[in-house]
């Protein structure tokens, strides 16, 4: 995947990436429109299918509100980097598919505006701009085998469905 | 069989191992399952998306009514009666509707939902209160709700623990608070990111529950996955109150292996103070003094316990809220209301001018019954003060524990009761 970063600073904690005034909706339809709105106002303006958040360490601290990947997917970010994720963040995101990867080396060589090339499954990154190569760090097998599946959701379908 | 920390006993047992190490990925039973209205309609889609039409077993579950109730308005209305109808369809006899709720990191202790070496997840970032009785509850998403509904199970990565050693006496107008947001200022945000905080030490032995509970509760403003204390004579005490008659000494092996240990003396430790927009930001009350307050709210899952309206109390009464403050008062459950008003502090509290709240999270989350306007400051005694998190993205909070909270009040501005009494 191929995508403009928006590059934003440490701890971008849930608060803002969707108030809580806007959780009393869950669908992405609904979260999206108000994604990071505290933090920029114009992101939802200017982001565009496919582009990519990257961020300082400890992105999405704070609650537990699994509207804060769902609105940012539902913007159309394909991809958030940071140089490390809030728990809760790190474990919503893997279970509704939305991809993210930790690369501090990624983060540092990064600015706003750049185009970034991703490959999901290596980890592998590449800033087009200013010429950058790096490999995020991988996720362990279990976690592979729900990313592969298409999340969590899915793995429990399959799971409550065995194929007989 | 190898020395554990209390989080990798917790976690082998839960797994059916006889022991596990960090980074170790698998899937372990849970003992509950926590949602509130506001994370718990997302949790009923997803659970229907897969494929799923009978939890696992009806008595995991616990649903609480407390994020935007009384309903805040239409929509917070529907995700309560989304609730209401998936515990009536699934049999789920721990609901708790309004009236007979209050906020769920006070209502799963008190009602006896959670005891020493239980493994927990709820739809609730704080849910890692719960370690205050020495269990490893953590917070998850809507998703993993749903799966955990589904299956009875969840994946957990096994975490590294910190030990936090906590010792000395602590000084009049000191408490918990202080001694958490002392702690969350040495670590920082993330300094336990994907970790279990560990707690020991004398200042932490000599604590009552409603205190160790300000402490696990803010575990996670460190990043930490939980954090743990120890159960001992105090906790059993507890949950024989409670109703919980089985429950367990639990502590961690003599010779577990800690990620780090952090020591820290609290006999000096002064009022604290965190200063907006992060909780790590922790400062001598006296280096805030004077700030001018539009609001101030005691309550909430960290500080919304008899002990702290104790604490509140004894500074208030007889005196009057300061003209152009307002003053908030939240008791976190039915129990505790009643509790204030058996006491007779609920009559002082609104005899020094201030607003009794139903049991809700509302000014906490920003949700309702007290949202900061543009440029107001507001000095809590929550747990997060992040941006717009109470408010109007301008707005500031400050957090305090419930004694610089009740001063604060009665002058208008922050204010050290060191040097008020
Ligand atoms: S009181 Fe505040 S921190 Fe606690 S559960 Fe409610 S919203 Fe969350």
């Amino acid at each position: 995947m191929e995508g403009t970063v928006f590059r934003y600073g440490d701890n971008i904690d849930t608060d803002v990436i969707i108030p809580a005034r806007y959780c009393t909706e869950y669908t992405a339809d609904k979260l999206a429109p108000h994604a990071l709105e505290d933090l920029d106002r114009t992101f939802v303006q200017r982001v565009k299918d496919g582009d990519i958040i990257v961020a300082g360490k400890n992105f999405g601290c704070g609650s537990s509100r699994e509207n804060a990947p769902i609105a940012i997917k539902g913007a159309g970010v394909a991809c958030v980097i940071a140089e490390s994720f809030a728990r809760i963040f790190y474990r919503n995101s893997i279970n509704i598919g939305l991809p993210i990867l930790e690369c501090p080396e990624a983060v540092q060589g990064s600015m706003e505006g750049d185009r970034l090339h991703i490959d999901i499954k290596t980890g592998e990154i590449e800033n087009l701009t200013q010429s950058g190569h790096w490999k995020a760090v991988a996720f362990p097998e279990g976690i592979q085998e729900i990313i592969s599946l298409g999340g969590l959701a899915a793995y429990v379908r399959a799971r409550l469905n065995p194929v007989k | 069989m190898s020395a554990m920390t209390i989080a990798e006993k917790i976690l082998a047992q839960h797994s059916g191992k006889e022991s596990v190490s960090p980074g170790d990925l698998l899937f372990a039973k849970v003992d509950r399952i926590l949602g509130t209205d506001v994370t718990a309609s997302l949790s009923i889609q997803v659970f229907k998306d897969m494929g799923a039409e009978k939890v696992f077993d009806p008595s995991l579950l616990v649903l609480v009514n407390d994020h935007f109730v009384p309903a805040k308005d239409i929509q917070a209305a529907q995700l309560s009666k989304n609730m209401r109808q998936f515990a009536h369809e699934q049999g789920v006899d721990a609901y708790f509707e309004v009236g007979r709720s209050g906020i769920c990191h006070s209502i799963v202790p008190d009602q006896g939902l959670v005891k020493p070496g239980d493994l927990l997840v709820g739809a609730d970032s704080h849910t890692c209160t719960y370690g205050a009785v020495g269990a490893l509850a953590t917070g998850v998403g809507s998703t993993d709700m749903a799966a955990a509904w589904a299956l009875g199970e969840l994946w957990f990565r096994v975490p590294s623990t910190i030990r936090v050693e906590v010792t000395g006496k602590l000084k009049p107008f000191v408490g918990a608070k202080d001694v958490i947001l002392h702690v969350i200022s040495k670590l920082g945000v993330d300094g336990a990111l994907y970790k279990v905080l560990e707690f020991h030490g004398d200042t932490i032995e000599a604590m009552n529950i409603d205190e160790r509970i300000t402490i696990s509760n803010m575990a996670v403003e460190a990043g930490a996955k939980s954090g743990i204390i120890p159960s001992d004579e105090i906790t059993l005490t507890y949950m024989k109150e409670v109703g919980v008659h089985d429950a367990q000494l639990l502590d961690a092996d003599p010779d577990a292996h800690y990620d780090s240990v952090l020591r820290v003396d609290v006999s000096d430790l002064k009022p604290q103070v965190a200063k907006p927009y992060l909780p790590s930001n922790a400062v001598d009350v006296d280096e805030v003094v004077g700030q001018q307050l539009e609001q101030v709210v005691i309550g909430s899952c960290t500080n919304g316990r008899v002990s702290d309206f104790e604490v509140a109390w004894r500074l208030l009464q007889g005196k009057k809220v300061h003209p152009s403050t307002r003053l908030l008062i939240i008791p976190s459950t039915r129990e505790i209301f009643q509790q204030l008003m058996a006491n007779g502090w609920a009559n002082d509290f609104v005899e020094a001018g201030a607003v009794i709240t139903p049991s809700t999270c509302g000014p906490c989350i920003g949700g309702h019954m007290g949202v900061l306007a543009e440029e107001e400051t507001g000095l809590y005694t929550t747990n997060r003060n992040f941006v717009g998190r109470n408010g109007h993205p301008t707005s500031k909070v400050f957090l305090s524990g419930p004694a610089v909270a009740a001063v604060s009040a009665i002058r208008g501005k922050i204010t050290n009761p060191e040097v008020m009494f």
